[in-house]
């Protein structure tokens, strides 16, 4: 079965498969996640702010994006984000934006409707003796969410933010509708120029495979650990 | 913004030969549709057997379960899709392989069956922590009136982690709705594969992909409700989820 495979062809592509299709695809996941997390902190605030008006925008916000596949969001933005981009800038035509910031702005709208609905669970889940308690100690509504209610809220949902976030990991593989070399788009890549399939996509399940189970068993010792403290 | 808006478009004829642009996309939402449901049963079906497995007191199951659902849930959905339908083709006998390269609806078939063990891993899961959740008293009680494993699975645990764990189904299910998108990469032209299409024919980006925007809500917020009306017929009088 494997007599005619050619893993020589791993090899060869080792420095474009690591160097620039991995590279992408973890930065694209670090930065998503991060620009995730502080849109979705923001939307997280806005719906529990207690502004009728504002609750209900993020909320048809997240609801929006959580029905929509992620496919057609990368689709939506890779169109849209040279408007933005004019419409941003004023210049006279849209803007010319390469693939990464495309993805980039993508991932991070997606990523903070999933965020902020882990960011709210974890505001709710601090007793409200808290940001009372933060008052009563003469501190604005902004001190108390900085000081007290984030910082734990952040902490109880590290784990959870941390899965989502190898999630995000996974589904940055979705950027090959582009045809935008991230880790699977290289390997794909190189599959077809060299007619490797087999091998190439075997290799990039094993790694994609490798680099989650060793994230998220990381995340379950993480888990562990925090759940001592508390 | 300099963009040409013409909303009538959904009116005129599709190049395709196949009637309107909206029928474009109506056809599209047809397959999502079809797709999402054989994939659904795959993943219900699987599911609750890993699902089962992983809560059963034996140790050889577990481990089973763990397996495969570390095995579906540690790869990519898209990896996952080549490797059905790239990689398994060639891995198999000549005379299999070519069966499968040869058939008419390879990609309807390779996405559902794909995207149904992907979601399987995490029915699985959802319905490993229903039956957890259960009082350990259901099992016992279930024990001392002399059924076996299995009777007590079928007549005590399931029924009630299945209504347990409805709610979590339900996002399952539209995730699964959801994913079907996925398989446009192995050419699957469901509902964003026809915006697409109907994007490159037409030029008019905004509105095509307005109209599968459109359509996917209207597919969630059918779901949505239909799964209440289901909660609501199956719930168990004062317990949990009843009234």
């Amino acid at each position: 079965m494997f007599a005619n495979f050619d893993f020589d062809v791993i090899r060869r592509s080792f420095g474009y498969l690591f160097l620039d299709g991995m590279t992408f695809t973890l930065t694209l996941t670090a930065l998503g996640a991060l620009g995730g997390l502080i849109f979705g902190t923001m939307i997280a605030l806005m719906r529990l702010s207690g502004y009728k008006l504002l609750g209900r925008i993020a909320g048809l916000y997240v609801d929006l994006m959580r029905s929509l596949p992620l496919v057609l969001v990368i689709f939506w933005f890779y169109f849209l984000v040279p408007y933005i981009g004019q419409w941003l800038t004023g210049a006279s035509r849209p803007v010319r934006v390469g693939a990464f910031t495309s993805c980039l702005v993508t991932f991070i709208l997606f990523e903070a409707a999933y965020f902020s609905e882990i960011m709210r669970a974890g505001i709710q889940s601090i007793s409200k003796g808290q940001p009372a308690a933060a008052s009563a100690l003469g501190m604005t509504y902004s001190q108390s969410m900085r000081y007290i209610v984030l910082p734990q809220a952040f902490r109880n949902m590290l784990p959870v933010l941390l899965t989502q976030t190898i999630v995000l990991f996974q589904d940055t593989s979705l950027v090959y509708v582009l045809s935008i070399p991230d880790f699977l788009g290289a390997a794909s890549k190189v599959a077809q120029r060299d007619g490797r399939l087999v091998e190439m996509y075997l290799f990039a399940a094993i790694v994609y495979f490798a680099i989650s189970c060793f994230a998220s068993y990381g995340v379950r010792r993480l888990q562990a650990r925090i759940s001592i403290v508390r | 913004m300099n963009y040409n808006w013409n909303w009538r478009i959904f009116f005129e004829p599709a190049p395709n030969g196949t009637g309107t642009y909206l029928d474009m996309l109506l056809s599209g939402l047809v397959l999502t549709i079809e797709t999402a449901l054989v994939a659904w049963i795959i993943a219900l079906v699987t599911g609750s057997i890993i699902g089962v497995f992983r809560s059963l007191p034996s140790k050889t199951a577990n481990r089973i379960a763990f397996a495969y659902v570390e095995f579906f849930r540690n790869m990519p959905l898209l990896v996952q899709l080549f490797l059905w339908f790239f990689v398994l083709p060639e891995l198999l006998p000549r005379s299999a392989g070519l069966w499968m390269k040869q058939m008419s609806n390879a990609p309807f078939y390779t996405a559902a069956i794909g995207i149904g063990l992907f979601m399987s891993a995490r029915v699985a899961v959802q319905l490993a922590a229903g039956i957890g959740s259960l009082p350990r008293g259901q099992m016992q009680a279930a024990t001392a009136l002399g059924l076996t494993t299995s009777q007590s699975y079928r007549y005590v645990l399931l029924p009630m982690a299945f209504r347990i764990v409805l709610p979590p189904l339900t996002s399952e299910f539209l995730s699964t709705i959801k994913n079907t998108s996925v398989a446009i990469t192995i050419g699957l032209i469901e509902l964003t594969g026809q915006a697409r299409a109907m994007q490159e024919f037409s030029f008019q980006v905004f509105e095509a992909f307005t109209g599968a925007t459109l359509l996917y809500l209207l597919i969630n917020i059918v779901v949505v409700i239909g799964m209440r009306f289901l909660e609501r017929a199956v719930a168990v009088p004062g317990y949990i989820t009843g009234k």
